[in-house]
């Protein structure tokens, strides 16, 4: 176990080290975000009923950004290898980077994302129900999209090939974080199986993605 | 402890790179595996380290630790250093230290390899021979009985080589194992040589 | 796991190619006999759909073709899953020549469902639920195709794309219910492509165009399985040839 947080503990060094990915991945976020109502016009009407999709999309969209480079630099530096051939699985390997992401990448977009709400006139009993969803949401997104990253590690064209390869897989997340901020603002009944099923979807996720993606990274480095 | 290659196949890229290819590398014994570019140098050693499938045959370690697998048993420094270049010498040995090994161990190890003054800087900062003394460092940092090294000697000046032979002669009088590819003789204590190539023979 | 011989690693594509020569004339006649017989039924013995006319007779090519988008994919995920764990020497060979017919099958539902949804819906998209996941599906179908050819060597794409597939039918499944969900929590109304009520009639036009385009599928993939392996044989004859004058390491055949 101990190797594990080792690992986790490493990539949020260099993460905290290079500061700027994250700094880019979260302006691409607000960027992104503030473009809809540059281009659909100031109708806040129409700005609140479509927050819940317009910031969950472009979530995915900026986790996107960073999910390509999850295994590359361990790659080209040789650190791979020595992560592959050392005492931990490497099942464990690709959860602990994937945790990691998820602490860099999905923990810092959650955190902006009801300050990015204000731009769309989220309705206020939206908010804490936002957080909540992405909270249980973007583990599934760092977590599967490890699986793309490995994938594409040394593909042609490795950004946008992630991108067309992850986005149906993401649909389950996608829908259900939707459906149940969007539930929540309607006060029906339904955000409650929603949200489970949200839940439910980000832990099956950690449990079985870290295994295509270990699968994948053997072929990677053979 | 002894390791054992028996009548190993490697295909690379459709390209038988050796067949039927055997060996024996005892403890307090180095083999040196010697041939032109693209003779299936690296590719042995990564399929000792586990890191390849033989197509046929197998490598094994007979006598080691019952528990353990061959990977566990070695550790594999290829051409990359596996360095990180945002975190510091002293950062860089103290994870392997506590990831392969037990902790501890990576002060010493500095030493050993002239890098302990440069603790504090980034790796990032370092020269090509610094950065390769400090992915050579990783060999005493994960402590393990056989040391499998690729090309060790690329980018170390005199200085550099001659802590490398020292630093493996010490690991062969311990017992331990090496199993290296190179261009040249490295002068490491009772090495035999395997050349792989158009003739794949057993030293 | 140790590598066949020479004749072991053969005997199977050869065998196949044998025999697909043999199968692949049938195939095709009967697929074509099969698909003449069943569109002349849909088009004249088949009764026209009360509510929408002799547009619904669409369906005839719509559903067989959505039918066949899934089974392909299945399919794909069944000789990925023959790659990954049993070696099989057709498996990728089957993956990757599959991907492709499975992409144009899907493409051709879709394309059929949104003209059959155009009289109804009164545009040529609407969300359908069904219609939605056969599109998320086409989906999967480009991103096997496109992270196949993004990578250079081949044993390596055939054995990722072959991962891609069988997450991907792990992952279907949820999607689709994911996207029924959607229909039923976010639109007021549901907006599904009515099918005709199965009579007889109606029925066996259907199963006689779902079998014919099987059929023509199974011709399709035989065909284009034969073209992969001569595609590899002429490969490797031609590395050997730059082995042979480069002097190195004869080829593993």
């Amino acid at each position: 176990m101990t190797a594990f947080w080792q690992l986790v503990a490493r990539d949020l060094a260099i993460a905290w080290r290079e500061g700027g990915a994250i700094g880019i991945t979260l302006g691409f976020y607000l960027i992104v975000v503030a473009m809809l109502p540059l281009g659909l016009g100031p109708d806040l009407n129409l700005l609140s009923r479509i927050a819940p999709g317009v910031l969950w999309v472009a979530l995915l969209l900026a986790a996107l950004l960073s999910l390509g480079r999850l295994f590359e630099t361990d790659y080209e530096d040789g650190s791979l290898e020595v992560l592959a051939t050392g005492p931990l699985p490497l099942e464990a390997v690709a959860a602990a980077k994937s945790l990691a992401h998820w602490i860099t990448t999905g923990v810092p977009l959650t955190v902006l994302a009801p300050v990015v709400g204000l731009l769309l006139n989220l309705p206020p009993e939206g908010y804490g129900v936002l957080v909540a969803t992405m909270l249980a949401g973007t583990p599934a997104i760092s977590f599967i999209g490890a699986i793309g990253a490995a994938l594409t590690l040394r593909a042609r064209r490795g950004g946008v090939l992630l991108a067309l390869l992850m986005l149906p897989l993401f649909v389950p997340t996608l829908t259900f974080g939707i459906s149940s901020v969007g539930a929540a603002l309607l006060g029906t009944e339904a955000f409650a199986p929603s949200f489970m099923i949200l839940v439910a979807i980000s832990l099956a996720s950690i449990v079985l993605a870290p295994l295509a993606a270990a699968a994948a990274l053997r072929f990677q480095l053979q | 402890m002894k390791l054992s290659g028996d009548k190993l196949s490697c295909v690379r890229g459709g390209r038988t790179l050796f067949a039927d290819l055997s060996f024996g590398v005892a403890a307090g014994q180095a083999l040196l595996v010697m041939g032109p570019n693209g003779a299936g140098k690296t590719t042995l050693l990564r399929t000792i380290a586990g890191l390849l499938h033989p197509a046929a045959g197998r490598v094994f370690m007979e006598g080691g630790a019952p528990d353990e697998t061959l990977s566990e048993q070695c550790h594999y420094v290829g051409h990359p250093n596996a360095i990180k270049t945002s975190l510091t010498v002293a950062e860089n040995a103290a994870f392997w230290s506590r990831f392969l090994g037990n902790g501890g161990a990576d002060q010493a190890a500095l030493e050993t390899f002239g890098l302990a003054a440069l603790s504090d800087i980034p790796a990032g900062y370092l020269s090509a021979g610094q950065k390769r003394r400090l992915g050579l460092a990783r060999l005493l940092l994960a402590d393990r009985p056989l040391w499998l090294l690729d090309e060790p000697t690329s980018s170390l000046d005199q200085a550099g080589q001659e802590t490398l032979t020292t630093a493996v002669n010490a690991h062969l009088t311990r017992g331990g194992m090496v199993v290296a590819a190179t261009h040249m003789p490295l002068g490491f204590a009772k090495a035999r040589e395997l050349h792989l190539g158009r003739m794949a023979q057993a030293a | 796991m140790a590598m066949q011989t020479l004749t072991q690693r053969f005997a199977n594509p050869t065998r196949f190619m044998a025999l697909a020569a043999r199968l692949l004339p049938w195939a095709s006649a009967l697929a074509a006999a099969l698909i003449a017989v069943g569109l002349y039924m849909a088009f004249f013995t088949a009764p026209p759909d009360y509510q929408q006319g002799h547009t619904a007779k669409i369906m005839y090519v719509h559903v067989p073709a959505a039918w066949l988008s899934m089974f392909i994919y299945a399919l794909i995920a069944a000789s990925s899953f023959g790659l990954l764990v049993f070696r099989h020497p057709l498996a990728d060979v089957s993956a990757k020549a599959a991907a492709p017919i499975g992409a144009v099958f899907t493409f051709l539902c879709l394309v059929t469902g949104s003209l059959w949804g155009k009289p109804m819906w009164g545009a040529f998209w609407a969300w359908d639920p069904r219609l939605t996941s056969v599109l998320i599906l086409f989906f999967l179908y480009l991103g096997l195709i496109a992270l196949r050819s993004s990578i250079e060597d081949e044993q390596l794409a055939g054995n990722l794309t072959a991962i891609l597939a069988v997450v991907g039918i792990v992952i279907l499944p949820i999607i689709r219910f994911s996207v029924d969900w959607n229909s039923i929590h976010q639109q007021p109304s549901v907006s599904r492509i009515g099918m005709p009520a199965i009579h007889p009639s109606i029925l066996w036009p259907l199963l006689v165009m779902a079998v014919g385009m099987t059929v023509l599928f199974a011709a399709l993939h035989l065909k284009a399985m034969r073209n992969e392996i001569l595609r590899r044989r002429l490969k490797t004859l031609r590395m050997a040839e730059v082995q042979t004058a480069s002097g190195l390491a004869q080829p593993a055949e």
